[in-house]
């Protein structure tokens, strides 16, 4: 009996080498180990010998099992590896195709600067604020002491819809606005669309964009305006940005300048992009002119301020050396989805 | 303006500086250089030289070989082809390893066998032309006179060192729209003195002008003055070659010594002056007045002009002669056989100047001036510098006295100077000194604290304009840079403003792409859009004076432009995109003397998907920005979309979205042959409906029982409706109701179809039970068959 258990074992080992699937292991489990099977079956007999030899043939008929059952757990963690093996094996696929893209849209590069821009002046402490696209006269024009017969008032250059009602033209009317509404200090920008009776073509647009900048307090000077700029100008364009600010006119500043930045393209020697002056003009800035003050209810005498207008499709164009500002408002897709 | 600098240099020193340097310096000073060009730039190594001897070239008979002096010693080889060259000539020769305009270079080199050390120069070669050079040919090289020494520089000899300037002039200074402003700007720039012109001539002291000619000013208003000079015993001949040339390089056509004057004086004191034929004004007497109705002249330019009384006309006794400030008419001028002219130097009013020229379409350098605005004070500079031009060129002899109807006032504007005030508006620190001397070197001036203007300088009048003069002239660049003392903190957008920013985020996630369009449609859209007659869309607020009819009213609606994008994708075969659009539209105000209401839309449109993906992005969109509580119902009467698949979001009854499929015929009228889907979501009303905070809500401890109901309900049952009844008989412990199958089949009948909805219920308290469930169920059940009367499928 002792032999049979023991050959038992090695006829179970030799079931096991062959087995190549779960189900074949867990027949030979049941042929072994189950209710009806063969080393139950010799249990069984265990009634047959003699109590001297019951124990030590009981104790070899336990060492058996053990050994079955471990051989058949260490074949079935094998099996399963190798059954996981195979099935890895014809799962294999074709990293290389393209993936399932879910559609992600894009913001118009207008919005990327725009958005980049007010990162930059809400840092410096601006904060936003807008005013109607649609604007009385005495808020695009007389209170900014542009004089009655003054050419941007032309229906040439003007959008009007009653005389006293225009499209307006510039973003400036939004300092006035602000200006009756907030007692100083006033530190802000506002954006939006302005008009201008411009026909269609690579560098106009009837349509388009600004940013005005107002800083209004007792006490700011000519070198707050420059330090602010300079500032705007390194975050946009990297430190390493030369600007340098000459004299200009705007009737709603005095002293004027516009800013110019280094030409990037040429570093200053003279390119085609800067029509060969090494500078290329960015904004138009100035002190807040007195009668412009003075037309907000702010004494010229007791407070000061600076004021400057960017052009945000001019800087968009340079940013991305886009050549047409038409493309712009034609909203192509093959565009918009280069930024 | 073309401004050569050698001219300049006659009122202040100037040539000696690098062009580039001047230019750079004039630019940081106010006069903005556009761009400068030197002839001479590209001559090098030309130079004076002298023909010794002209031998025959022993290979060639059309060449000669000429023996140079080049000032250098040992004669140098030259062989031309030219046959105008003698033996002694002065000529233009390029040596070897000269450079010519238009990037020539010239080498030694052998011509049939003989070397030729440099060519002998046409003034073609030279960049120049037979008008720059009395008595030069066009093709044969340049012979100068004696004056010129041999072995200099041609450039410098031939005066092509000439740089000539292009500057933009602001429209607050008029007065640098000529010679001398320029100069008194670079005189200032430089530190270096200034000078006018000579304005001195010897009159006839035994004529008058009286002899000739009366004048009387109808209208001051838009003639605030008018002066005449008259010369008799005039001579017309070409004007000195120095004149034309100066002309010619400022872009004037000389013509003759007194058209040449008028022009000259124009372009160096600024003031446009006229010259008429002494015998061509009738009855000797001239009126400066509005013209009649209806009346006609013919310009110099031979079109005959119909001019409105709002035009101010120069006329003699009979008829006028002259459009004041714009242009001369035909039968007035200066010609061959003029004896005695008369030269007018006037002030017109430039508003009334600009609007005449728009409205005949005529513009002349004389408009273009007047209407900026000029200084009357500057008439009488003007017509003496004319009558000191006609005695130093010997033209005529000018007659006594003086017309001058002045109906101006004398301006007599002072400003307080106060250095320190100027110091702390500009952050900088500029001695009082320097104030003065900028001030005085731009001819202002100065007497103790008060600052006179002068008078051609109309836009100084406030110590703001002082301290722009003065800060211009010491430099910009040298005021010191500062960040204002109260910018220490940062700024953050507004919730208004995040609330924009995030529904673009929502809508870019959703793959949409954010379009920018025209604020201003066409009223014709309104058919393309089967806009009712009647719709109150149509009251648009118009524009008076549009760029055309397409662009000529403000947008009632966003979708115009959103199709309008859409149909271009469409033909450009961007299929499949889908576009967003944050922007406004401008509802008329009742009072039209108010503004319109300008109400921010958002616009989503798509060619890819069906209702559903759209309706999709909506949801995700309101869902996104928290707003609560919309309901959906079917939209049937917007004409605008598919009766059959567009809705209405509301709050309340208050409508404010809006989303479906465009009516097929509409996308046809944009060319679009597809299914478009289109949304538009009111923005302040999203925002309203919005929730501003957010609270956390803790999650469930008890688990919760899905229920799976399904129902045989007529086709056109709403499955909005059947959510309502279920959400309002489930009472608190419902969590979620979805629906998760619609079916239509024959083994559903005709008509029918079926929905299937999961019910999802819980118990925030303790854990439901089947029994709770199912009689939560069971009162659904019962409120669908009441309400609806949907029955379980069974």
């Amino acid at each position: 009996m002792k032999e049979k258990l023991l050959s038992m074992h090695e006829k179970a080992k030799s079931d096991l080498a062959g087995v190549s699937t779960a189900a074949e292991l867990e027949s030979i489990r049941v042929k072994y180990l189950g209710k009806k099977g063969e080393l139950t079956a010799v249990l069984r007999q265990m009634g047959q010998l003699s109590a001297e030899e019951r124990p030590a043939v009981g104790k070899i008929a336990n060492e058996v099992r053990a050994a079955i059952e471990a051989d058949i757990d260490e074949k079935k963690e094998k099996l399963s590896a190798f059954l996981i093996e195979q099935r890895l094996k014809t799962e294999t696929i074709d990293v290389t195709m393209p993936g399932r893209v879910r559609p992600i849209g894009k913001k118009n590069p207008l919005t990327q600067v725009l958005d980049e821009l007010y990162d930059i002046f809400l840092g410096m402490g601006f904060s936003i604020v807008t005013g109607p696209e649609v604007e009385y006269t005495y808020y695009n024009f007389d209170a900014l002491n542009i004089p009655a017969d003054h050419p941007s008032r032309d229906v040439a250059d003007t959008f009007y819809i009653t005389d006293k009602i225009v499209l307006r033209t510039q973003t400036s009317p939004v300092q006035i606005r602000t200006m009756e509404n907030m007692k100083p200090p006033i530190k802000v920008i506002a954006p939006g669309r302005v008009y201008r009776s411009d026909a269609v073509d690579a560098t106009h647009s009837p349509v388009f964009h600004q940013i005005e900048g107002l800083v209004v307090d007792k006490g700011v000077t000519m070198a707050d305006l420059k330090g602010t700029l300079e500032v705007f100008a390194k975050s946009l364009y990297g430190d390493d940005t030369a600007v340098r600010f000459r004299p200009h006119n705007f009737p709603f500043t005095e002293p004027s300048a516009e800013m110019d930045i280094r030409c990037f393209a040429c570093g200053g020697k003279g390119c085609p992009l800067c029509k060969n002056e090494g500078w290329i003009e960015i904004l138009g800035s100035g002190m807040v002119h007195p009668n412009v003050l003075r037309n907000c209810g702010l004494d010229p005498e007791e407070y000061s301020g600076f004021a400057f207008g960017i052009g945000l499709e001019r800087i968009v164009m340079r940013k991305y050396n886009i050549n047409d500002l038409r493309l712009f408002y034609e909203n192509d897709l093959r565009f918009l989805n280069q930024f | 303006m073309k401004t050569p600098l050698s001219w300049i240099n006659d009122y202040v020193q100037v040539t000696d500086i690098d062009a580039r340097e001047f230019c750079e310096a004039m630019t940081m000073s106010g006069s903005k250089v556009e761009s400068f060009e030197s002839a001479g730039d590209a001559i090098k190594n030309v130079v004076i030289a002298k023909i010794l001897k002209i031998e025959k070239h022993p290979n060639a008979d059309k060449l000669v070989v000429c023996s140079m002096d080049v000032g250098r010693g040992e004669p140098v080889q030259i062989i031309t082809g030219a046959t105008n060259v003698s033996e002694g000539d002065i000529v233009p020769a390029a040596l070897d390893g000269a450079k010519l305009p238009g990037g020539m270079s010239i080498k030694k080199s052998k011509m049939r066998g003989v070397e030729s050390y440099g060519m002998l120069c046409s003034v073609g070669e030279l960049g120049l032309s037979a008008e720059d050079f009395p008595g030069a040919i066009e093709n044969g090289i340049l012979i100068l006179n004696d004056s010129y020494t041999v072995g200099e520089d041609a450039k410098t000899a031939l005066g092509l060192n000439e740089v000539i300037v292009e500057f933009e002039i602001t429209p607050n200074r008029p007065d640098c729209l000529c010679m001398t402003g320029i100069g008194r700007e670079a005189s200032a720039t430089f530190k270096r003195p200034f000078s006018l012109p000579s304005l001195s001539y010897t009159p006839d002291e035994n004529d008058k002008i009286e002899n000739y000619v009366t004048a009387e000013v109808r209208n001051h208003k838009l003639c605030p003055r008018y002066m005449l000079k008259v010369v008799k015993d005039v001579k017309i001949a070409p004007s000195p070659a120095y004149i034309q040339k100066r002309l010619t390089m400022a872009g004037v056509r000389p013509i003759n010594n007194i058209v040449d004057i008028t022009n000259y004086v124009m372009l160096e004191m600024g003031i446009p002056m006229h010259a008429f034929d002494h015998k061509l004004i009738g009855g000797s007497h001239i009126i400066v007045r509005n013209a009649e109705p209806g009346e006609k002249l013919v310009t110099l330019d031979d079109i005959e002009r119909t001019l409105t009384p709002d035009m101010l006309v120069i006329c003699d006794a009979e008829k006028p002669v002259a459009v004041a400030g714009i242009m001369g008419g035909e039968h007035s001028g200066i010609n061959d056989d003029t004896t005695t002219i008369v030269f007018e130097a006037a002030n017109f009013n430039g508003h009334s100047i600009r609007t005449t020229s728009k409205t005949l379409g005529l513009r002349s350098e004389s408009s273009s001036r007047f209407e900026k605005g000029l200084d009357p004070h500057m008439c009488e500079l003007a017509i003496e510098r004319a009558c000191a031009l006609i005695d130093e060129f010997g033209a005529g002899r000018v007659v006594s006295g003086t017309i001058d109807e002045r109906g101006f006032e004398e301006k007599n504007v002072t400003v307080k100077l106060d250095a320190d005030k100027i110091n702390r508006f500009l952050g900088a620190d500029i001695s009082r000194d320097e104030m003065v001397k900028s001030l005085e070197l731009l001819n202002f001036k100065v007497s103790g604290d008060d600052v006179i203007v002068p008078t051609f300088r109309g836009d100084v009048e406030h110590w703001a304009d002082l301290a722009e003069e003065v800060a211009r002239i010491y430099g910009y660049d040298k005021i010191p840079s500062s960040l204002y003392a109260g910018s220490g903190s940062q700024a953050i957008l507004t919730p208004l403003q995040k609330f924009e920013r995030k529904a673009a985020e929502i809508l870019l996630s959703n793959g949409c792409f954010e379009i920018f369009t025209y604020s201003f449609i066409s009223p014709k859209v309104f058919d393309m859009l089967n806009i009712p007659a009647d719709d109150k869309l149509r009251d648009t607020v118009k524009i008076s004076n549009p760029l055309g009819e397409d662009t000529s009213v403000m947008r009632t609606t966003t979708l115009h432009s959103m199709l309008d994008a859409l149909a271009r994708n469409y033909n450009y075969k961007n299929t499949d995109a889908s576009l967003f659009e944050i922007s406004n539209v401008y509802i008329k105000n009742e009072d039209e003397t108010k503004l319109p209401d300008e109400q921010k839309k958002i616009t989503i449109g798509t060619l890819s998907g069906d209702f559903f993906d759209l309706k999709g992005i909506v949801e995700s969109l309101l869902a996104g920005l928290r707003v609560g509580g919309a309901q959906i119902r079917p939209m049937t009467d917007n004409p605008m979309f598919h009766p059959g698949r567009a809705a209405v979001y509301s709050v309340g009854k208050r409508d404010f979205a809006v989303l479906g499929e465009i009516h097929p015929a509409i996308a046809k009228n944009y060319g679009i042959d597809a299914p478009v889907y289109c949304a538009v979501v009111d923005f302040a009303s999203a925002y309203r409906y919005s929730k501003k905070s957010v609270s956390y809500n803790p999650l469930p401890r008890f688990p919760a029982i899905t229920r799976d109901l399904a129902f045989v309900v007529n086709r056109d049952m709403l499955s909005g409706d059947i959510e309502a009844v279920i959400k309002k008989y489930a009472g608190k412990l419902l969590e979620k109701v979805s629906l998760f199958d619609v079916y239509e089949g024959k083994q559903i009948g005709e008509g029918k179809k079926s929905m299937a909805y999961s019910v999802v219920l819980r118990d925030r308290e303790k854990t439901l039970t089947d029994k709770n469930a199912d009689e939560v169920v069971a009162k659904i059940l019962k409120g669908l068959a009441g309400d609806l009367g949907v029955e379980l499928r069974s």
